[in-house]
């Protein structure tokens, strides 16, 4: 698989997309994580999950492309948007969403990030994914959930039963514990 | 395409989701990190699943899966946040420090409900 | 046959048994606080005493019928009851020297345990009378029956084992009984001192029976006698018997605790104090003489023990006020005289003045008894003119001191000149010694058994009737002889008193009879001449400056207590500082150590949830770069 990997330089068409579409999601994600503004950072995180849903179309996922814009950006987001107008937080600029433990987070995210880069570039420098379009599109990857990951898949949909019940238990105010 | 690319983008995706969780004290945002987290390995499932041209597309499968998990763990997210929030008034995370150990007559106020 | 004896023995211990554990029963019909419990107890001792001696009787009967043995060198005893009995009940195994649970029924024991039965029964029936008001009369008696069967134990062993039970029995109904009154600090004290200074020699003595039982390769008496024990051997087992001996038959330098011994019941002092455990270590050492014989040095160390303390006590004695004080340092001097005769070599001579002293020093116990039942107070002083009051009292107490002063026919008078003839007949290195102090002992003797005599019963009575008696000490003067059943034994023990010295009438050293009973009516008219001067004065005076040292019996009790006492005590309580500052010091400072280093780790206990995650992370993260590093 990588006996035929051309070089790093000149990158290919894809690749040039992607690394911007990569350059916007990593930017929206950092203001998502610095902006002063609650509601700001939400809909960084629409731009950021948008920019992701762009980078796994180049990377021919197509299907978890468009499940990722209709689940993340259509429904997480708006629930956290509807989290933010329940807890009556601050629309506006507000300067202590950051708690006193910045630099120490700072200070392990790159960390992280250096041991992460790290691994990962001495690991998989020499790869090469050749792209082949159609191999990600919903036909195949449906008929492979429904053959060999229907197991798991009826799991899933007991998991999210429980949490269903689980998230009306917790949210309503009618239903007391025992004491 | 040169599997580093999506790789290291999605290592620095989740250093920033860690930073996230760490120095934010709005427990929604602490929310949003840990979505940028997910989002982090799901770009990794689907880069490797697209270089090993797994033929059970078992990557993208469990990208499938992960997202919905991660709907499921925002709505169940929610629904404590809010709970917190009905109790104390606040969703601030440092400051709910009910596991802190103190003396038992030290003033700590508003966190012991 | 053996059965019998053993018998002789158990019947007083399970009198005791039921004395402590039936004797309160209830049957039902009795109103409560009537006297059952205290008959029902009397019964018990007394019928299990009577037995006993009808026993003995039996045994002398028994052992009278054996064959002499021929031959030299047989104990003396051989000549008045040849018979023997002897048997083994029970081997325990120890896994090095056996020991051997057996009796043996020779004429040493049985005149030991007839002593011994007739005393005791003496007792159990005087305390009837005696203990009339005491609400721990069944305790009491039940421990004067154990008190019996221990003493009986030491007498009839076959075993040093078996008899080194009976002895420590012995010493601890001593201080049952000591302590009887023990409402009274000072009594309990008493029994404490008792306790303690006999356990001390005690210690030697069981060491004492280790050296000789391992030489012996048997426990058995019979084994100890007939085995070579190299000399160095026997010397030490035997000196460390002695300080057994010491302690229990009160000799220097362990003698102080048998005055104090005397705040016990007067009957619990005519038995234990006078005629029977304290009598013990001479019996143990007339018992194991052929050992004894053949360890010089331990004869000549006892010599000297007893030099000192015959004359000492006999000082003491003159000078104390407490008539029962005055009797305990008479034994303390007696038993010295029995000691000086196994010094000596004659271990009959020995056993012949164990035997009357036994006989007329519990006579002069319970005749104390009665006199003080009647004076309501212990003190000489308090004493005087009670010769018409009491006139049975009187005339067995004048037969007592007769014995105690050696004069003639009173069986004292037989048995003291056989200890003195030995005692001037021997070779020893301390003979000289011995002798002299024997013959100044007598002197004194004299001097106070007259002076006794002569404060407690002439003179003008100096009586005041207590307002509100303590508990057995005093009792309302009420002016008449005391009630029969005290008057009975006394009556009976008189006989012997009196008599018995016609036993040994046959060896009378005429000589030395004479010098010393000159030496007796000396010592004794010199008291007397002083009491006709002034009547109402105590002839101690005689003793001039040094009367406050004999009454303090030398001070050795302040010496002990300087010597021993105290620097015990105050190490004991450095023991206890060093205790709580030190050893608790550190037990409590590791804890408050391990509390002080927690409140640092407590500090990262914050309570923010990021804290943890972050620190999390950052170890991960150190683990990851040290695995990568480090392999």
């Amino acid at each position: 698989m990588t006996a035929q990997a051309p070089g790093f330089w000149p990158p290919s068409g894809p690749e040039i997309i992607f690394l911007l579409l990569g350059a916007v999601t990593l930017g929206s994600a950092v203001l998502v994580v610095t902006t002063r503004q609650l509601v700001h950072a939400a809909l960084w995180l629409v731009v950021c999950f948008g920019a992701l849903a762009g980078g796994y179309l180049v990377l021919t996922a197509e299907f978890v492309a468009w499940v990722q814009v209709l689940i993340y950006v259509g429904a997480v987001v708006v629930l956290l948007l509807f989290g933010i107008m329940l807890t009556r937080a601050p629309i506006g600029r507000s300067a202590d969403l950051d708690s006193g433990n910045t630099w120490a987070a700072a200070l392990v995210a790159v960390a992280m990030a250096a041991v992460l880069v790290t691994v990962l570039v001495s690991g998989f420098r020499m790869a090469y994914a050749p792209l082949d379009p159609g191999q990600g599109a919903a036909k195949p990857l449906g008929s492979s959930v429904f053959r060999t990951w229907v197991l798991p898949f009826e799991a899933l949909s007991v998991l999210l039963l429980a949490a269903l019940i689980g998230a009306i238990v917790l949210s309503r105010t009618d239903i007391k514990g025992r004491q | 395409m040169h599997v580093v690319y999506p790789v290291v983008v999605s290592a620095l995706l989740f250093s920033i989701g860690v930073y996230g969780v760490l120095a934010r004290r709005n427990a929604i945002l602490v929310l949003m990190s840990v979505e940028l987290m997910l989002n982090a390995v799901n770009l990794n499932l689907v880069a490797f699943d697209v270089w090993l041209r797994d033929r059970l597309h078992g990557g993208q499968v469990l990208t499938l899966f992960v997202i919905v998990i991660a709907a499921a763990e925002v709505g169940l997210g929610l629904a404590i946040v809010l709970a917190v929030f009905r109790t104390r008034q606040t969703i601030d995370v440092d400051r709910l420090r009910a596991l802190s150990e103190r003396a038992p007559g030290e003033a700590d106020g508003e966190v012991r409900s | 046959m053996i059965f019998v004896v053993a018998l002789v023995v158990l019947l007083p211990f399970l009198a005791a048994a039921a004395g402590l554990l039936a004797s309160r029963l209830r049957t039902g019909r009795e109103a409560p606080g009537d006297r059952a419990a205290y008959r029902r107890a009397a019964w018990f001792a007394i019928a299990a005493a009577t037995a006993s001696l009808a026993l003995t009787v039996w045994l002398v009967l028994v052992l009278t019928r054996g064959a002499v043995p021929a031959g030299e060198g047989r104990p003396f005893w051989t000549d008045l009851l040849p018979g023997r009995l002897e048997g083994t009940l029970s081997v325990v195994e120890t896994g090095s020297v056996p020991v051997a649970v057996s009796l043996r029924a020779d004429g040493l024991s049985v005149l030991a345990g007839m002593l011994v039965v007739v005393v005791a029964l003496a007792v159990q029936v005087y305390s009837v009378g005696y203990m009339r008001d005491e609400p721990r009369y069944p305790s009491y008696s039940a421990f004067v029956s154990l008190f019996t069967s221990a003493m009986l134990l030491v007498v009839y062993a076959g075993d040093l084992i078996v008899l080194y039970v009976g002895w420590e029995i012995m010493g601890l109904c001593s201080y049952l009984l000591i302590g009887h009154w023990w409402e009274d600090r000072a009594n309990s004290r008493a029994a404490v001192k008792a306790f303690l200074v006999t356990r001390l020699g005690d210690v030697g003595f069981l060491f004492g029976v280790f050296t000789l039982g391992i030489a012996a390769g048997s426990f058995r008496i019979d084994d100890i006698l007939r085995a070579d024990i190299p000399t160095g051997t026997a010397v030490a087992g035997t000196l460390l018997l002695l300080a057994g001996v010491a302690g229990k038959s009160a000799q220097v330098p362990l003698q102080t605790w048998l005055p104090d011994a005397m705040a016990g019941p007067t009957p619990i002092s005519a038995l234990i104090h006078a005629a029977t455990m304290v009598a013990a270590g001479i019996f143990i050492v007339a018992r194991l003489y052929p050992v004894f014989l053949g360890a010089q040095p331990t004869l000549d160390v006892l010599g000297v023990v007893a030099a000192v303390g015959m004359l000492g006590a006999a000082l003491a004695a003159l000078a104390q006020d407490d008539l029962k004080r005055v009797l305990a340092y008479s034994t303390i001097s007696q038993l010295a005289y029995m000691a000086a005769a196994l010094a000596a070599g004659s271990d009959r001579a020995a056993m012949f003045h164990l035997v009357s002293h036994g006989a007329f020093k519990a006579l002069l116990f319970l005749c104390a008894g009665l006199v003080i039942h009647h004076a309501g107070s212990n003190l000489m002083s308090h004493m005087g003119g009670l010769r018409t009051a009491m006139p049975v009292t009187f005339w067995t107490t004048t037969i007592g001191l007769a014995a105690l002063m050696g004069l003639p026919p009173a069986s004292g008078f037989f048995s003291k000149d056989a200890v003195i003839a030995a005692v001037e007949h021997s070779r020893g290195a301390a003979q000289p010694f011995l002798y002299a102090s024997a013959l100044l002992t007598v002197g004194v003797t004299g001097a106070y058994a007259t002076r006794a005599w002569l404060r407690t019963f002439f003179g003008p009575a100096r009586i005041e009737p207590l307002p509100e008696p303590p508990p057995g000490t005093a009792h309302v003067f009420d002016g008449r002889e005391a009630p029969r059943s005290m008057l009975w034994p006394v009556g009976v023990l008189a006989v012997p008193a009196l008599l018995l010295g016609f036993a040994g009438v046959r060896e009378v050293d005429w000589g030395s009879a004479a010098v010393s009973l000159v030496v007796a009516l000396l010592g004794a008219g010199i008291v007397y001449a002083l009491w006709r001067g002034a009547p109402d004065q105590d002839p101690a005076r005689m003793l001039g400056p040094f009367q406050a040292p004999c009454e303090r019996a030398f001070y050795v009790d302040a010496l002990y207590a300087a010597l021993i006492v105290r620097p015990v005590l105050r190490l004991a309580r450095g023991v206890v500082r060093t205790d709580a500052k030190v050893v608790d010091g550190a037990v409590r400072g590791s804890g408050r150590a391990t509390l002080g280093l927690s409140t640092l780790v407590r500090l990262a206990q914050t309570g923010n949830a990021q804290l943890y995650v972050t620190g999390l992370l950052a170890g991960l993260l150190l683990i990851a770069v040290a695995a990568v590093v480090l392999t």
